[in-house]
């Protein structure tokens, strides 16, 4: 390997198990756009910008980002599927685009909006497909499928055409046909879209399950912010194909300046009340007041004062909506 | 892995996915055996055409009709083969629109044998056996003095034949990436090239028949090495032995739409979608 790299101080230096490495890699597209009979007009447009982040084994991590921000390049270039224009990409030490059938049989992938599952088919036909493609020893391939049949309470399932499941259904049988040989990381594309509450609830069970019990490093693209709450420690965020915030959770609250809400219902109607700044009464309806107030604070005091001098029937505090604090961290990105 | 060893990879999973097509297939029987009888027919039309003109005339380009029967039995039975084998190529430019294409670039198999292998039909063999039995009644009807070199010379022709028209599947299928709904840009040298190859060249243009023979090499499939096994005179003043050229021909094209093909999956990969 003559690959050093340039800059020693880069993060995959430091990360020691480092699963994926991505280092400033690039993508660049060609976009031609039609502007007359035969004329066409040459664009560049960068969809990935000198992307850098490691993913350790075992880890759990959310991406997310707007249409458009290169989440999906970003996944593409990871499963080998595109080449990236620059930089250094690893996933198991593979690279992706050069070795993509070698990577084919340590990766698992589940595009929430197509289904890789054999349509006329009853499932199970595409389970032994992947059992003889995949070349996954027979007993591993029937201790696995057991595994995944029982998580997923597929057992009812297995005999049915793929046509006649349901969405909720067929994206329980994509995951299970994803994870049969075994992947060491999985990348998930939406994994809940369209899915009804319980069936949601169902698919997050499980993936928390096979982080905790299989160590399986999964990389989720979501816009179902809950997905992130429940499942991910951290959470990076991408736009215009560059990373705009990489930590836990929590942070992102305190990196988007958000706010958090303090519902007052009083026993009337009353002027807007005088709350100690920061906070401030942002609606008035009735005998019911919002108030903002930053999330890094402590509610406690506020809601003290307020109890001592107003008279409360009841109140509540509404966590910032990470959709908006994403929102907003975007605009002040712009405004910049 | 070596090429042997994609080879082997890729026939593999294309007998696979083939078989999933197969009972995906017949969960339609009744559909399956109506397309099926359906192709036999439509195709059987084509050579019914033929005996009709033989009606009115005696010979089409001097040839007779045991002998056009022998060209288009060779073209339709080859062009069959290929089509059965590899003619699914040409749902690509769909499967790119819809951005399917990029789940089989996810599994641990040569991409053209997947694709080479996407909805896999047995209703093709309804061209091959009408073919088949269009080139049997002709081989028994045309006044040959059959040679081992002659007898040889048919089969190879078939097989030969079958990887020309599967170059050409592969090549339009690699144009794909470019230009993803060209497909019907490949059926004209597919079905346009089956359908030309089912005359004798000698009703066709001089200009045309250097392009189908220079160019686009369809003349190896039956014309060239047709008129050896019928000792006729070659459409164009060729050796002697560019009857014998078809496997050398086949091999050449082969090559040329692998190259193709890794072209433009290589354009994909690093354009996207």
């Amino acid at each position: 390997m003559t690959e050093t790299g340039t800059g020693s101080g880069t993060v995959t230096d430091t990360v020691a198990d480092a699963f994926i490495e991505v280092d400033r890699v690039e993508k660049v597209f060609d976009v031609r756009r039609r502007t007359g009979f035969l004329k066409r007009e040459r664009r560049q447009v960068r969809a990935v910008d000198a992307l850098s982040f490691t993913v350790a084994r075992g880890e759990m991590v959310g991406y997310i980002g707007p249409n458009g921000a290169g989440k999906s390049t970003t996944i593409k270039m990871l499963t080998g599927i595109l080449t990236p224009s620059g930089g250094r990409l690893r996933v198991a030490g593979i690279d992706p685009a050069r070795e993509r059938t070698r990577l084919a049989h340590r990766i698992g992938v589940v595009f929430g909006q197509r289904t890789t599952l054999w349509w006329d088919l009853p499932l199970i036909d595409s389970y032994r497909l992947a059992h003889r493609m995949y070349r996954i020893p027979d007993a591993r391939y029937r201790e696995i499928l057991d595994r995944l049949v029982e998580l997923l309470d597929l057992g009812a399932l297995l005999d049915v055409p793929v046509r006649q499941l349901s969405l909720g259904q067929r994206m329980r049988g994509d995951i299970a046909a994803a994870l049969l040989h075994d992947p060491e990381v999985l990348y998930l594309d939406e994994p809940t879209i369209g899915l009804d509450v319980v069936s949601k609830a169902r698919v997050r069970e499980f993936l928390r399950g096979l982080r905790d019990e299989r160590g399986t490093t999964v990389l989720l693209t979501t816009h179902d912010l809950q997905d992130i709450e429940q499942l991910c420690s951290r959470v990076m965020v991408i736009d215009h194909g560059r990373l705009m915030y990489d930590g836990p959770l929590a942070g992102l609250h305190e990196a988007g300046e958000s706010e958090r809400t303090l519902v007052l219902d009083l026993e009337r109607e009353l002027p807007p009340v005088d709350a100690p700044p920061p906070a401030r009464v942002v609606r008035v309806e009735g005998p019911r007041q919002w108030l903002a107030f930053p999330a890094s604070a402590s509610a406690a005091p506020l809601v003290a004062r307020l109890a001592a001098e107003y008279p409360l029937v009841d109140l509540s505090v509404r966590e910032p909506d990470i959709e908006a604090v994403i929102a907003r961290m975007y605009e002040e990105r712009a405004s910049a | 892995m070596g090429e042997t060893g994609r080879l082997r990879e890729g026939t593999r999973a294309y007998l696979l996915i083939a078989a999933m097509w197969i009972r995906s297939t017949m969960t339609y029987r009744t559909s399956f055996v109506l397309t099926a009888v359906g192709n036999l027919a439509v195709t059987g039309l084509d050579f019914v055409t033929l005996v009709l003109m033989f009606a009115q005339v005696d010979t089409l380009g001097g040839w007779t009709l045991p002998e056009v029967a022998f060209l288009y039995g060779l073209s339709v039975t080859s062009f069959g083969l290929a089509d059965l084998l590899i003619g699914s190529a040409d749902t690509l430019g769909a499967r790119l629109r819809d951005g399917s294409f990029d789940t089989l670039l996810v599994r641990p198999a040569p991409v053209l044998a997947q694709v080479a292998a996407d909805r896999f039909a047995l209703r093709r063999l309804g061209r091959i056996t009408q073919g088949a039995l269009v080139l049997g009644w002709a081989l028994c009807a045309v006044h040959v003095e059959w040679t081992a070199a002659k007898v040889l010379l048919v089969p190879v022709m078939l097989v030969s034949g079958a990887a020309i028209f599967g170059a050409v599947f592969t090549a339009g299928a690699a144009f794909q990436f470019l230009a993803q709904d060209a497909a019907e840009v490949q059926n004209a040298f597919t079905y346009g090239g089956t359908t030309l190859l089912q005359y004798p060249p000698t009703v066709f243009g001089k200009d045309l028949v250097r392009g189908v023979t220079f160019v686009l090499p369809l003349a190896f499939v039956n014309w060239v090495p047709g008129a050896y096994v019928l000792g006729r005179p070659y459409p164009l003043s060729l050796p002697g032995w560019a009857a014998f050229a078809p496997p050398l021909v086949a091999a050449g094209c082969v090559a040329l739409a692998g190259l193709a093909w890794r072209a433009g999956l290589r354009a994909y990969r690093s354009t996207g979608s």
